[in-house]
This record gives structure tokens, C-alpha cells and sequence, in this order.
């Protein structure tokens, strides 16, 4: 049996009104909130927080890892080896990024279950995530969302047997994106339900009822992307599927979040969902990828821990202005601060361990977990002097406890001021770094938190990540 | 291991007026503040045989002291962050005490104000590389790095913040009234406790008048022989003690760290102490020049280097210990608060106060019955950092 061995999930905790977008300007809202990536976040940060979501669900040897998104930071560079050093996946693991289509996430499943019915894998995770951009004053600017989500393909442990799929493809202009363009382009709203998106996704939803002989009835729930609300409701009434059946496509809270937006709705799905139900999952982009899910009794692991239920609701507003210096979209006066030192590239190298997944060391002799702010690995003992008695620590899984703090009025940021703590880790061992997601009045002396990988800053075409501490989100 | 006591006398100084000197470049504060040193021990640069010149970004090498004009004598640029200044007076009086020479000279000195940036630059991080770092250390700036003290501070001894902020003011508001009495300071304003706690937040609870300023500044040491020193003046003032203090992030790293005090100060001054011969420093200091970069730092310094009881700074600065008519003042030409922090140039200012102070010619700033001093700096910051704690005195 191959099918979901696992999920996770990642919403940012900032939310964007769309009445403010529509009130900045004088424009109509169409109601609800979007859910918009921080300052220090894109699409590689927000992966690799789903991801982590959904290998700590289930302890598993990964094999593969394919990243699903329309929006990579790099052109030249793949973004899934990022990911997966972040998450600290096995050196020998298989790699890749789906890119161009907002399909890219099944497309990456098909290819990860016939790498685990082939058994050149036995556990593949793939993670959708996008930070879609439409234009200012424009539809998408509204609709769109930021998020990211996450599952594995294996054959051990399943909780969502997939039972068959479908697929078409279909060359069909809807919505694009070249080279130069900052902003997703789209046609004629009607040319696009009516030629492109109702006719292909009927075409992959009867192939795959003809295929298997089924019909909507033997449906629990039907979970299908649309490239909104409308467009959503629009294919229910076309292919007159009971209201019960389908599922909310959560667009009112978080907005598409494009590759993500399917699989973050079968995650909803699956978190109502008991053993025996039957779940259409649809994808659609330059074509559709349809699936029959069968849930099996090892859903508990999703009801026991939902996946998305607390994350949809946001915990932050932030305002329009914000929005638009956090994606750079508006000038602004430049700090009069002195620069930073220049990134280097040798350095960053040699200190990967530390900047990818927070490795810090633990002293044979004493037995004291350490780490250094600047990511040097120790030598010497801070606690007992002891030379090169070292066996890796990794603190990215530790939570800790904020010790002292301090908030920067004078710190460089997107999002000022910036928030700094002294972070003791439960276990041992003590890194001053950057804070972020903070509410500044629940900071304080003893807040728990946890560790988060995110962006620090840009600087001469390269994304900067490494880990900072926020609150505690459980 | 006999120590540097006694040993070496600082015969001459020099300070230039610190500030924003726009019109003033690295050469015109090096030749301001050591003509004015030449002079005041009465010596010609020909004598000077050889010099030790400390400044963190305004030059490197040696070669930054070609200004002066000093014809093939030996040089070094030294750096130690915010203690430049006094390791360059350190190394003079080693050579000194060595026997390798009878003149040498201390030069400190930094131009911040041509960086065209309203900060210090620099690495953002103690220890990252000033050619590129990894890029991952925190970019926060020098108040919130002693903010962290400040927090912990009011947390541990349960002080309400707007109880802390004024403990913190009364230090600003002492400091600008000594300040006010001294024409080198770049700040000569009184202030008063509602304006410090009232100014705008830097980095919670530090305002701005928690913080020093950023300025342009030099000032020079001629030291010699002990035994030679009343050839030169009749004033001399004698080296008792120097000590460097260096912490290897152990605040940083080590989780029984507790950012109320300053390890690297406690220590540093326990030894600038023994080699001084000083049992109790409240009583036997009669001034002290500390590293007041941000107000909570001066009121831990209190307590590390022992002249308050652990978490009592606060009563001594209710109490009006550390004023100019106190038991024991405490940056009485108005600190790093009224000076700024040219980094180069702190740790020499401070002596040059000390040795005015113990020469009787500090003017309305003068203590009573001076007989000993004591410079402190603290490089870095609260989890690692560079404390220098020199002591001095007027009589051998």
C-alpha cells in the first residue's frame, strides 16, 4: 500500500485585510483576510517549516525531497537541497524542485510514488510553497496567499492509501508569468472558466470516475484547487457535487496560496476525516492531476495533532504599508547606519553545519551543548577547556527559554524595531540571536520559544538564511 | 611576579576637544593631542624613542602616525576594541618598565564622524569578520547589546522600569554636570532626569540619553622611568597598575551567565587592585573614569568593580556617592556620556582626566586630597568582552 505517510503544514502568522487593500485603493474587497509571508520569510523559509512539521510527525528514513512552488528565490539554483540541508535530511537524499506550473506539488507526488512502487525510495517528502506576487491595485493583489505544505509518500504506516490517479495535460494560457514579469499576468476571467479551467478539470475528475468506475457519491469529501472562491464554487455547481461534500477551500482566511493551496485543503480535509472515507483530491495547472485517497485507522496521527486548524486564524495584522515594504515593493529611505560586513561565501561555507541546521557541539567530557553566534564551531570547551572532544548537537529542534532581551529602535529591518534575545535551550547551551513573529508586549524575561529558519537579509543575489528564535506557537 | 608598580610615571598629556570636528582630520587630532603632551613634559618629538598608536578603524599600521613626523623609531598600531586606547598606554609603559626605553608615547586616536553614518561601523557581531562574515550573527546595535544587562538588571532585583529608568537617568544627569565644567567635552549641557527618561526609547529601557555620543577625538601619554620622572616635572604620576581582562564568550555561551554583571570587570579590577596595592577601592580611590558607553553599564560597573555592594548601585546613586562632591566620583570630565566614544581615543582621555585630577589641575571639576585613580574600558559587550582597569597615583 503507497499513499501519505505523513503531513505538515506552514501559515504565516501575519494577515493582510483585504478591506484595507480595497480601502487604499478605492477599490471593491472581496471580503476576508490573505495570509502574507513576514519580512524574513519566502518560500524556501516557509518549506522548510512545513517540512519540519511533517518529518516530526513521523520519524522516517527520507529518501527524497521535491519542493513544489512558482516562486523559487533562485532561477539558477535548486531550492530543495536548501531545504533539505535546513531540515537535516541524509546527504544521499534525492533532490528536486518542481517549478513553473501550479500543479508542480502533484506533479512531484505522481513522481514520488512511482519512486516508492519502484522501490528506489521508501519515504519521499514533498513540500508545496509559494509566495505568489499580483500587482497593486489588481485582483490577484487580494486573492492570492501566502503558505506552505508538506507530505510523505511511503508505503509504511499510511494514513491516506492512494488508490488510483488521472491525468491531463493542457497547454492553456490562464495564468502566466515570463522571465521579466515581477507579477503574475492573467486572461479574460470567463475565457479562462470557460475554455480553460471547468472543461479541463471535468475532463480529470470524469476520467478518473470512468477509470475506476466510481461516481461523486463514493466521495466523503472532494478537494479541489480553483483559482478562487468563485471559480471554486463555480466548478461545484458545474459538476453538481453535493455542498457537504466539498471542501472549504480556505481562501477567506489565508487566500491561493498556488502550489500549496490543494494540499493545504486536503490537510483540512484529512483532519475531519475517519478510517474508510474516500477523499478526490484535484490539482490543476497546465492540466489536472487527480486522485483517489483512501483514509486508513493511522489517521489519528493528524487528529491527535490537526495540522492546520490552529494556524489558519492569523495572529498578526499588519497594515498595507508594511505589505509593501516587507515584498519591496515601494522605495524607501535608506538606513544611515553603518553597513554590515559583506557576506562571505568561503566562511558561509565552512560553517554550513551550524547555518543549515543550528549544529552546535557537545563536549565529550563534561558533557556541555554549545554554540557560537557567529556559527564557529568549538574547539575548546567553554565549560571544561577540553580540546576536540566534540559530538554534534543540533539546537534547530531545541526549544528554550528567552532569558533576557533586547528591542532595537536602531537595528536595520524590515519590520523595526528588531527584537533580539538571549536564548538558554532546554538541555544546556546559550545562542544570542535575532527574535522574530514576536508580539512586542508578550516579550519577556522566561517567554519559551522556539527556533525558526528565516531570511536575514539579501545581499548581492544571495538569500541569506539562517535560524532565529520566535515564541512558542503551541 | 613583582607587576608594573611603580615603575613607570606618565610625565605628559595631551587631549584634543572631542566632537563632531568636521573640519579636522586623523593628523590634526594626533598633532592636537601630542603637542599638547610634548609641551606639558617638556620634551621635543626628537625624544620620544619609540610609540605605540591605538585606533580601531581611523588607520592601520604604524604609518598612522606619520603625522607626527617622528624620524625611524619604532611603532606599532595597536587594537583592542573599546580598551584601544589603553592598550596603547600599556604597551608604552611595558617598554618602559623593560629597560628597552626611557620615552615612549601613548597616542589614541579615532575620526568616527567621516564614516558619514550616525553609528559605529564596524562588525556587527564581536568576532566576525571584518572582510565578510558568515552573514548570520544578529544585527542589533550597541544599546541593545547592553539592553540585555539593563533587562536583567531590573528583573533580577525587582526594580519597576520607570524606577530603573530613573536610577539610570540620575548617571546621564551626573555625568552631563560634570560634563557642563569642562570645555573638552563634546556635550557641556546640564540635563535633567525628566528629559533622560522622558527622551526617546534606543533599545528598551535605554533612551538616548542612556547612550554615549559618537565622536572625533585624540589624546596622547609621554611616560618614562619612575626614577627618572621629576627630571621632567615635579608632578609626575605614577603607573600602579594595568590590567587587561579578556572573556572567550563565555556570557554568551554558558547558560550560568547572568548579565548583571560583567565577569571580565570583576576580574580585571581584582588584579589592577592587588598589583595597585588597594584593599578597599571605595575608600582609597579619589576618582574614577568608567566606561559609561550606555548608563546600565556605569551602574554594573559600580558593582563589579567594588564600589558598591552587589545590587545596591542603586542606593550609592541615590545617595550621591559617585557626584563630584560624593565619597567617590566617577567620570568627573563629564565620562564617555559628554566625550562620545571615539574608540581610539577613550581609554587615554580617561587617564588624561585621572592624571589632571591627581596633578591638582582639574579646575572646578577638582577632587579633594587626591592620591589615587583608576581608568576602566569595557571592549565588546555583556557575553564577551575587553575590560582594561588601569590605576594610577601622585606619590611613588
Amino acid at each position: 500500500m503507497v499513499g501519505i505517510t505523513s503531513v505538515g503544514a506552514y501559515i504565516p502568522v501575519y494577515r493582510l485585510n483585504r478591506d484595507e487593500i480595497a480601502r487604499i485603493w478605492a477599490g471593491r474587497s472581496i471580503g476576508g483576510t490573505r495570509a502574507v509571508a513576514g519580512y524574513d520569510e519566502d518560500t524556501v523559509t516557509m518549506a522548510v517549516a512545513a517540512t519540519l512539521d511533517c518529518l516530526a510527525r513521523r520519524e522516517s528514513e527520507v529518501n527524497g525531497f521535491s519542493l513544489a512552488t512558482t516562486t523559487a528565490p533562485y532561477k539558477e539554483k535548486q531550492s530543495a537541497a536548501i531545504i533539505a540541508s535546513a531540515a537535516d535530511l541524509s546527504g544521499e537524499c534525492h533532490t528536486a524542485d518542481f517549478t513553473d506550473s501550479l500543479r508542480a506539488l502533484t506533479i512531484a507526488v505522481k513522481s514520488a510514488i512511482d519512486a516508492v512502487k519502484s522501490g528506489s525510495a521508501r519515504n519521499v517528502v514533498v513540500t508545496a510553497s509559494d509566495c505568489r506576487m499580483g500587482a497593486a491595485m489588481g485582483t490577484l493583489e487580494q486573492v492570492l496567499g501566502d503558505g506552505a505544505a508538506a507530505l510523505m509518500i511511503g508505503s509504511e504506516g499510511v494514513i491516506a492509501e492512494v488508490e488510483g490517479s488521472y491525468s491531463v495535460f493542457n497547454d492553456f494560457t490562464d495564468f502566466w508569468r515570463a522571465e521579466d514579469d515581477a507579477f503574475i499576468r492573467s486572461a479574460e476571467g470567463r475565457f479562462i472558466d470557460d475554455v480553460g479551467y471547468l472543461p479541463t478539470m471535468q475532463e480529470a475528475i470524469s476520467g478518473l470516475m470512468d477509470k475506476y468506475d466510481l461516481t461523486s457519491k463514493d466521495f466523503s469529501k472532494i478537494v479541489y484547487y480553483a483559482a478562487d472562491a468563485r471559480q471554486h464554487a463555480g466548478l461545484a455547481r458545474r459538476m453538481k457535487f453535493d455542498k457537504d461534500q466539498v471542501q472549504e477551500p480556505l481562501y477567506d482566511k489565508i487566500g491561493n496560496t498556488g502550489t500549496a493551496a490543494a494540499l493545504l485543503m486536503l490537510l483540512a480535509a484529512l483532519e475531519d476525516s475517519k478510517a474508510g472515507d474516500r477523499l478526490l483530491f484535484v490539482s490543476y495547472g497546465d492540466g489536472s492531476d487527480a486522485f483517489i485517497l483512501r483514509v486508513t485507522e493511522d489517521i489519528s496521527i493528524i487528529r491527535d495533532r490537526p495540522v492546520i486548524k490552529d494556524r489558519l486564524a492569523g495572529k498578526v495584522s499588519i497594515s498595507y504599508g508594511q505589505y509593501l515594504n516587507w515584498r519591496n515593493l515601494v522605495p524607501v529611505e535608506a538606513s544611515t547606519l553603518p553597513e554590515r560586513p559583506a557576506l562571505s561565501l568561503p566562511s558561509r561555507w565552512r560553517e554550513r553545519r551550524a547555518i543549515s541546521a543550528l549544529y552546535g557541539a557537545k563536549c565529550k567530557k563534561c558533557g556541555t551543548p554549545q554554540i557560537s553566534q557567529i556559527g564557529q564551531t568549538p574547539r575548546v570547551c567553554v565549560n571544561c577547556q577540553a580540546r576536540d572532544e566534540f559530538e554534534d548537537y543540533k539546537f534547530s529542534d531545541k526549544k528554550g527559554i528567552l532569558f533576557s532581551y533586547a528591542i532595537d529602535r536602531l537595528q536595520p529591518t524590515l519590520n523595526p524595531p528588531g527584537v533580539n534575545g538571549v536564548i538558554d535551550f532546554d538541555g544546556g547551551g546559550r545562542l544570542i540571536c535575532e527574535l522574530t513573529d514576536c508580539d512586542l508586549d508578550e516579550v519577556g524575561v522566561g517567554m519559551p520559544v522556539e527556533m525558526t529558519y528565516r531570511k536575514m537579509f539579501y545581499s548581492r543575489g544571495i538569500n541569506n538564511y539562517f535560524w532565529k528564535a520566535k515564541p512558542v506557537s503551541d | 611576579m613583582d607587576g608594573i608598580k611603580d615603575k613607570v610615571a606618565i610625565v605628559g598629556m595631551g587631549c584634543t576637544k572631542f566632537g563632531e570636528r568636521w573640519d579636522k582630520g586623523v593628523e590634526d587630532l594626533i598633532v592636537e593631542a601630542a603637542y599638547e603632551a610634548f609641551e606639558d613634559a617638556g620634551i621635543e618629538p626628537k625624544d620620544v624613542q619609540a610609540a605605540w598608536i591605538g585606533t580601531v578603524f581611523s588607520g592601520l599600521s604604524a604609518i598612522t602616525l606619520s603625522p607626527l613626523q617622528l624620524q625611524y623609531i619604532p611603532v606599532t598600531r595597536v587594537e583592542n576594541m573599546c580598551a584601544t586606547g589603553s592598550e596603547a598606554l600599556r604597551a608604552a609603559s611595558y617598554a618602559v618598565a623593560a629597560g628597552v626605553c626611557d620615552i615612549a608615547l601613548a597616542v589614541g586616536v579615532e575620526k568616527l564622524k567621516d564614516s558619514g553614518a550616525t553609528g559605529v561601523k564596524g562588525p556587527s557581531v564581536v568576532g566576525d569578520n571584518q572582510d565578510g562574515s558568515s552573514g548570520i550573527g544578529p544585527g542589533y546595535s550597541a544599546p541593545a547589546s547592553f539592553a540585555y544587562l539593563a533587562t536583567r538588571y531590573f528583573h533580577d532585583y525587582k526594580i519597576a522600569p520607570e524606577e530603573g529608568k530613573r536610577l539610570l537617568a540620575k548617571i546621564a544627569v551626573k555625568n552631563h554636570h560634570n560634563g557642563s565644567l569642562n570645555p573638552k567635552a563634546h556635550f557641556q549641557n546640564e540635563l535633567t532626569v525628566e528629559q533622560v527618561v522622558n527622551a526617546p526609547i534606543i533599545a528598551w529601557p535605554l533612551g538616548l540619553f542612556d547612550c554615549c555620543g559618537v565622536s572625533d577625538g585624540a589624546s596622547v601619554a609621554v611616560v618614562t622611568r619612575a626614577d627618572m620622572a621629576k627630571q621632567f616635572r615635579d608632578d609626575p604620576v605614577y603607573i600602579k597598575g594595568l590590567q587587561i581582562c579578556v572573556g572567550a564568550r563565555q556570557g554568551a555561551m554558558r547558560q550560568d551567565y547572568d548579565f548583571v554583571h560583567i565577569e571580565e570587570n570583576v576580574l580585571g579590577s581584582r588584579r589592577a587592585y592587588a598589583e595597585a596595592g588597594i584593599k578597599d577601592p571605595r575608600k582609597e580611590l579619589s576618582c574614577a573614569e568608567v566606561h559609561d558607553c550606555f548608563s546600565i553599564h556605569e551602574m554594573i560597573v559600580y558593582e563589579d568593580l567594588g564600589f558598591s555592594p552587589r545590587g545596591r548601585a542603586g542606593e550609592d546613586i541615590e545617595a550621591g556617592t559617585f557626584t563630584l562632591e560624593g565619597e567617590l566620583p566617577v567620570n568627573t570630565d563629564g565620562g564617555l556620556k559628554c566625550f562620545g566614544h571615539p574608540l581610539g581615543a577613550s581609554g587615554l582621555r580617561m587617564m588624561y582626566e585621572v592624571y589632571k585630577q591627581l596633578q591638582g589641575k582639574a579646575g572646578p571639576r577638582q577632587v579633594k586630597n587626591p592620591r589615587l585613580g583608576l581608568t576602566h574600558n569595557l571592549g565588546g559587550n555583556a557575553g564577551t568582552g575587553i575590560c582594561s582597569c588601569f590605576i594610577v597615583g601622585n606619590e611613588k
